[in-house]
C-alpha cells in the first residue's frame, strides 16, 4: 500500500490551483490598489464599514441562536421516537432543504408584503380594526395602521435566515442525540438522578459536538449570504455579503476592496471555528445524511 | 444489501433525469427568446441590454432576416454592468449602455468604433441624438431609446399632488416609498432638489445630498429597479422614482398610478449601442444594431417598452397614437427638457465618493 | 414547526395555479403557466446546464476524492493533516469566499490564457467545492477498512487493482455512494458559487430564478417550485418505500426464525 500515496498527488495538485491559489489572489488584491502599488488603503478603508461587519454578525448570531433555541428541543424529542417515525420526520424536515434555496426566501416575500398573505389574512379578520379601536384609544398612532410592517425589515432577515438553516441545526443534534448510549442514560436514572439532571449532566456535554456542527452551519451562511438581505431586507441595511457582491459584481465596482473585505471576514469566521474547536471535540466531520 | 438497493435507486434516477434532461434540451431549443446553447447558421450575436427594453418577439425575425441567433441579457444597472464588463465574466459583442457609461467606456477604451458601412439604417436615427457630448465624434454608439426620470405614484394612494422631488423626501410618506437602486440616479434625485448640477464634483455639494438620502432612510421602504413593476402595480407602495417608459407599462396594469415631471427638472437619458472592444462577433453585432433602428422594429419595440426610440421617422407614427396623458409623460415640452440635464461621465475622484458614499448610505 | 417549514412551499404551489400574475391576490385556477414555462426556452436550458453540470461534477468529483481518500489514508500524519486541513477550507469558506475567489483566479488566469468564464469554470467550480465532501465522508470508511483484508487477499493472488476492486470498494461503497448523493445535492442546490463563476452565457436554474426576482414576476417561478417539489417528493417517497420493505422482509424473516 505503499504508493497509495501518490494516488493523493492529481487532487493534491488540483486543490494548489484551485483552492490555495485563488486565496492567494484574494490576499494579493486585498493589499493592492487599482493602480497596481501595494497598500493598506483598502484595510483603513474597511474601518468605515465596522457597522456593516457588526450588523452582519449581529444578526447570523441572532438567527444561530434562535435556531439552537428552536431546533434543540425538536431534535430532543424526535430522538425519543420509535425508528419509523424517527425517519419519517428527518425525511419531512430535510425536504424543504432539497428545495431550492432561493425560491424558498422568494416565497416569504409574498408572505410579508404590506400586500402579502398574512397581512391581507389580518385585515380580512378584522385584526387591524380592532387594534386601531382599542390601541387608538390609548395612543394616536395605533389608531392608523393598516398593516404590519414586516418585509424590508432587519426581523424578516433573521427570519430568512432562520427558516433557511434550521434543518441544519437539527440533523447534527438529533444525530449526535440518537448515537448517545442508552445505558448511559439508564445509569445515571439508577443512580438517582432526575429527568432535569439527566439532562444536564449526561445528554447536554454529550451533544455538544452536534450543537457546535450546526452552530458552524448556521453561522457561516448567515453571516454571509446577500440574496436573502437582498430579498427580504430591501437592499436598505447591507449585509458583509452584500458588500463584497457589490464590489465585484454589483453597483460599486472594486475587487480590491471586496477581496479586502472577504478576506477579513474569512479570517473572523476562522478564528471563531477555532475558538469553538477549543470548546467541542474537533470533529472535522460534515453532516452525513 | 443496502448499498445494492441504493445503486439501483441512484441508477434509475439517473436515467430519468437523463430522458427529462434530454427532452428538456430539445423542446426547449425551438422558440422565442433566443437563448439556447446552438448558434445560428450565420452565428450568433451576445446582447446585454436593460430589463423590459425590447421586444422580444422580434429576435425571431432577426434570425429569420440574417441566421444569426441572439443570445439575450440583461442588467439591473449601468454600475452591474461596468462590474460585469471589468469582471471579466461578461462575454458580450453588443451592450446598450447610458450615456454616462458610454464616455467612460470610451475612456477606458472598452468599446470600438463602429463600422457604419455595415450599419446603413443609422441615417435613421434623429440628428438630436447624433454626436451628442458622450460621444462627440459619433463612431462610437447609435442611439437606441431616450427618456427622462419623474416620480410615479398612486393616485388612491395619495391624494396631494405631487409636483417636486421634495415629495420624496416628506415623513407623511413613511414606508411607502421606494427609491431607485443605482447612485448616479439617487444621488440625481437630491441634487435636483437641492438645485446643484447633476454631474458636479463638488464634495460639499455631494455630501449635502448624501445627508438628505439619508434622512430618507427612515421614510424608506427599500432601494428597487425592476422589482418596481410588481410592487406598484400591486399597492404595495405608493410613490418611487422610476423612468417615463416604464411608467406606461405599469400604467397598463394599473390606472391608479400617475407620473410627474418634478418642476426641478430631472435627468433626461440617451441609451445607444455599443460594440465591446473584444467582441467576437463584429459584424453580426453591427448587422444587430442596424436591425435595430429599422422603423418598423423600433415602433414594435416602442410599442412593448413604452419608451421613445430615437429613430425620428418611427417616434413621430407612435407619437400619433397616444393618449394626451401618455404624451405629456413622453414628450415633455421644450422648456422642461431645458431644465433636464444629462449625466456626463466624472473624473476617477468623484466617482470613488460616488462609491463611499453609495454604500455608506446602504449600510 | 412542520407549518411553518412548509407555509412558503405550500404558498409558492398554490399560486402557480393563480390566473394572474399577482404573487398575493388570488384569481382563479388555471394550468397555463405550466405549458408557458416548459417551453420557456432559457429557463429549460438553464434546467440542462444545472443538471449536466451536477452529474458531470458529482460523478467527477466521487471518483477523484475518493481516490484521493485512499492516498490521504496511506500518508504520515505529518502529511496529512496540513492536506486535510486545505482539504477543508472550502467546506469552511462562506460560499461568498470561494465564489469570489474563483472568480478572481478565472478573470487573471483568463486575461493571461485567453479564456472566458463559462460552462468548464462552472463545472472546476462545482467539482472544487464537492470533492471536499466526497473525501470527508469516504475517509472515516477507509480507517475503519480491516487492512489485513488487503494483504489477504493479496496474498491469495489478487493484483493490487483486483484486491482494490473486491476489497475495498465493497467496504468503503456507503461513505461513496453517500459522498456523491451530498455533492449531487449542493451543486444542484448552488446559488453562489455559481454566480460568480459561471460567466454571462451559461445559467444555472438558481442564476435564472435569481434573475427572475429581480424583474416583474411571473408565476413561472411557482410552477418551476412545484414540479422542483413534486420531483423531491417522488424521490424521497421512492427511498421510503424500499426501506419500508427492506424492514418487511427483514421483520418476516426474524419472526419466522423466531418460530
Amino acid at each position: 500500500m505503499r504508493n497509495n500515496r501518490l494516488l493523493a498527488a492529481p487532487y493534491v495538485l488540483w486543490m494548489a490551483l484551485f483552492v490555495i491559489a485563488p486565496i492567494i489572489l484574494v490576499v494579493v488584491y486585498a493589499f493592492t490598489s487599482s493602480s497596481g502599488g501595494f497598500t493598506f488603503a483598502n484595510f483603513s478603508h474597511m474601518g468605515q464599514y465596522a457597522g456593516v461587519f457588526g450588523r452582519s454578525f449581529l444578526l447570523a448570531a441572532i438567527a444561530t441562536v434562535v435556531c439552537i433555541l428552536l431546533g434543540y428541543p425538536l431534535a430532543h424529542i424526535l430522538s425519543r421516537e420509535n425508528a419509523r417515525l424517527q425517519r419519517m420526520s428527518m425525511m419531512l424536515i430535510m425536504l424543504p432543504m432539497w428545495m431550492n434555496f432561493l425560491l424558498r426566501t422568494y416565497s416569504w416575500m409574498s408572505i410579508l408584503e404590506n400586500t402579502g398573505l398574512l397581512n391581507r389574512f389580518f385585515a380580512a379578520i378584522g385584526l387591524f380594526k380592532l387594534i386601531n379601536a382599542v390601541g387608538g384609544a390609548l395612543s394616536p398612532e395605533w389608531a392608523d395602521i393598516a398593516y404590519f410592517r414586516m418585509i424590508n425589515t432587519q426581523g424578516a432577515v433573521v427570519l430568512g435566515m432562520v427558516y433557511n438553516f434550521l434543518p441544519f441545526m437539527v440533523l447534527p443534534i438529533h444525530s449526535v442525540i440518537s448515537k448517545i448510549d442508552r445505558s448511559l442514560i439508564e445509569a445515571a436514572q439508577d443512580l438517582g438522578a432526575k429527568p432535569s439532571g439527566v439532562f444536564r449532566r449526561v445528554t447536554l456535554p454529550l451533544s455538544l459536538p452536534g450543537v457546535l456542527s450546526g452552530i458552524t452551519m448556521v453561522f457561516v451562511p448567515s453571516v454571509s449570504t446577500f440574496v436573502i438581505s437582498q430579498l427580504l431586507g430591501g437592499g436598505n441595511d447591507l449585509l458583509l455579503g452584500d458588500l463584497i457582491e457589490m464590489q465585484f459584481l454589483g453597483s460599486a465596482y472594486n475587487p480590491h476592496l471586496g477581496s479586502a473585505i472577504a478576506l477579513v471576514m474569512m479570517i473572523i469566521v476562522l478564528i471563531c471555528m477555532l475558538v469553538m474547536n477549543r470548546f467541542g471535540e474537533g470533529e472535522e466531520q460534515a453532516v452525513l445524511m | 444489501m443496502e448499498e445494492k438497493k441504493l445503486k439501483k435507486i441512484i441508477a434509475i434516477l439517473l436515467s430519468a433525469l437523463f430522458i427529462i434532461a434530454t427532452l428538456a434540451g430539445c423542446s426547449g431549443g425551438g422558440t422565442s427568446g433566443g437563448e439556447t446553447l446552438k448558434p445560428g447558421v450565420n452565428g450568433e450575436v451576445n446582447v446585454c441590454n436593460w430589463g423590459e427594453y425590447i421586444d422580444e418577439s422580434i429576435f425571431e425575425d432577426f434570425e429569420a432576416q440574417t441566421g444569426i441567433k441572439i443570445n439575450y441579457n440583461t442588467a439591473a444597472s449601468n454600475e452591474v454592468l461596468y462590474s460585469l464588463l471589468k469582471s471579466g465574466g461578461a462575454d458580450f459583442d453588443v451592450i446598450i449602455p447610458s450615456d454616462y457609461l458610454i464616455s467612460r467606456l470610451i475612456d477606458e477604451g472598452m468599446i470600438q468604433k463602429i463600422n457604419f458601412d455595415n450599419v446603413p439604417n443609422a441615417a435613421l436615427i434623429d440628428e438630436d441624438y447624433k454626436n451628442l457630448e458622450y460621444d462627440p465624434t459619433g463612431e462610437y454608439s447609435v442611439a437606441y431609446m431616450w427618456g427622462t426620470v419623474g416620480i410615479i405614484y398612486n393616485t388612491t394612494m395619495i391624494s396631494d399632488e405631487i409636483t417636486s422631488w421634495g415629495s420624496l423626501f416628506d415623513p407623511a410618506y413613511a414606508g411607502q416609498l421606494l427609491m431607485i437602486d443605482n447612485p448616479r440616479d439617487a444621488f440625481g434625485v437630491a441634487l435636483e432638489y437641492l438645485g446643484y448640477s447633476l454631474n458636479t464634483t463638488s464634495e460639499k455639494e455631494l455630501n449635502e445630498a448624501y445627508d438628505l438620502l439619508v434622512k430618507q432612510n427612515d421614510i424608506r421602504q427599500g432601494f428597487v429597479m425592476d422589482q418596481i413593476y410588481d410592487k406598484m402595480e400591486g399597492g404595495e407602495a405608493a410613490i418611487s422614482v422610476y423612468y417615463a417608459g416604464d411608467y406606461i407599462s405599469m400604467y397598463e396594469n394599473n390606472e391608479d398610478l400617475a407620473f410627474v415631471h418634478p418642476v426641478e427638472g430631472a435627468n433626461v437619458f440617451v441609451d445607444a449601442m455599443c460594440i465591446l472592444s473584444d467582441a467576437k462577433n463584429k459584424e453580426n453585432a453591427e448587422a444587430f444594431i442596424n436591425f435595430m433602428c429599422d422603423t418598423d422594429i423600433a415602433l414594435r419595440n416602442m410599442d412593448v417598452t413604452g419608451y421613445v426610440s430615437a429613430n425620428g421617422e418611427a417616434a413621430e407614427i407612435y407619437a400619433e397614437d397616444l393618449s394626451d396623458m401618455e404624451y405629456e409623460v413622453l414628450f415633455p415640452s421644450d422648456e422642461y427638457l431645458d431644465k433636464c440635464e444629462v449625466f456626463l461621465n466624472l473624473p476617477e475622484e468623484t466617482l470613488t465618493l460616488y462609491n463611499d458614499l453609495w454604500i455608506k448610505l446602504k449600510t | 414547526m412542520l407549518l411553518f417549514l412548509y407555509a412558503p412551499i405550500f404558498v409558492l404551489i398554490v399560486f402557480s395555479f393563480n390566473d394572474s400574475s399577482s404573487r398575493t391576490v388570488w384569481s382563479g385556477f388555471t394550468f397555463k403557466w405550466y405549458p408557458e414555462l416548459l417551453t420557456d426556452a432559457s429557463i429549460m436550458s438553464a434546467v440542462y446546464t444545472t443538471l449536466l453540470v451536477s452529474l458531470l461534477a458529482s460523478a467527477i468529483a466521487t471518483v477523484v476524492g475518493t481516490i484521493a481518500a485512499i492516498g490521504f489514508s496511506s500518508m504520515r500524519r505529518q502529511w496529512r493533516s496540513p492536506l486535510l486541513a486545505v482539504n477543508n477550507i472550502p467546506v469552511m469558506n462562506a460560499d461568498i469566499v470561494t465564489g469570489v475567489s474563483l472568480c478572481l483566479l478565472f478573470v487573471f488566469a483568463g486575461q493571461i490564457l485567453g479564456f472566458r468564464q463559462g460552462f468548464v469554470t462552472l463545472l472546476i467550480a462545482h467539482i472544487t467545492f464537492n470533492i471536499p465532501y466526497v473525501i470527508l465522508s469516504v475517509m472515516p470508511k477507509i480507517r475503519q477498512l480491516d487492512k489485513n483484508l488487503v494483504d489477504a487477499a493479496q496474498d491469495l493472488g489478487c493484483t493490487w487493482f483486483g484486491a482494490f476492486r473486491r476489497v475495498v470498494v465493497p467496504q468503503i461503497m456507503p461513505g461513496i455512494v453517500n459522498g456523491a448523493i451530498i455533492a449531487f445535492t449542493l451543486s444542484i442546490d448552488d446559488f453562489i458559487i455559481s454566480y460568480f463563476t459561471a460567466g454571462s452565457k451559461v445559467f444555472t436554474l438558481s442564476m435564472r430564478i435569481y434573475a427572475m426576482t429581480k424583474k416583474r414576476v411571473s408565476p413561472k417561478i411557482n410552477a418551476i417550485s412545484t414540479l422542483l417539489f413534486v420531483s423531491v417528493l417522488v424521490l424521497l417517497v421512492i427511498v421510503n418505500v424500499r426501506q419500508m420493505r427492506q424492514e418487511e422482509k427483514a421483520r418476516r424473516l426474524a419472526r419466522s426464525i423466531n418460530l
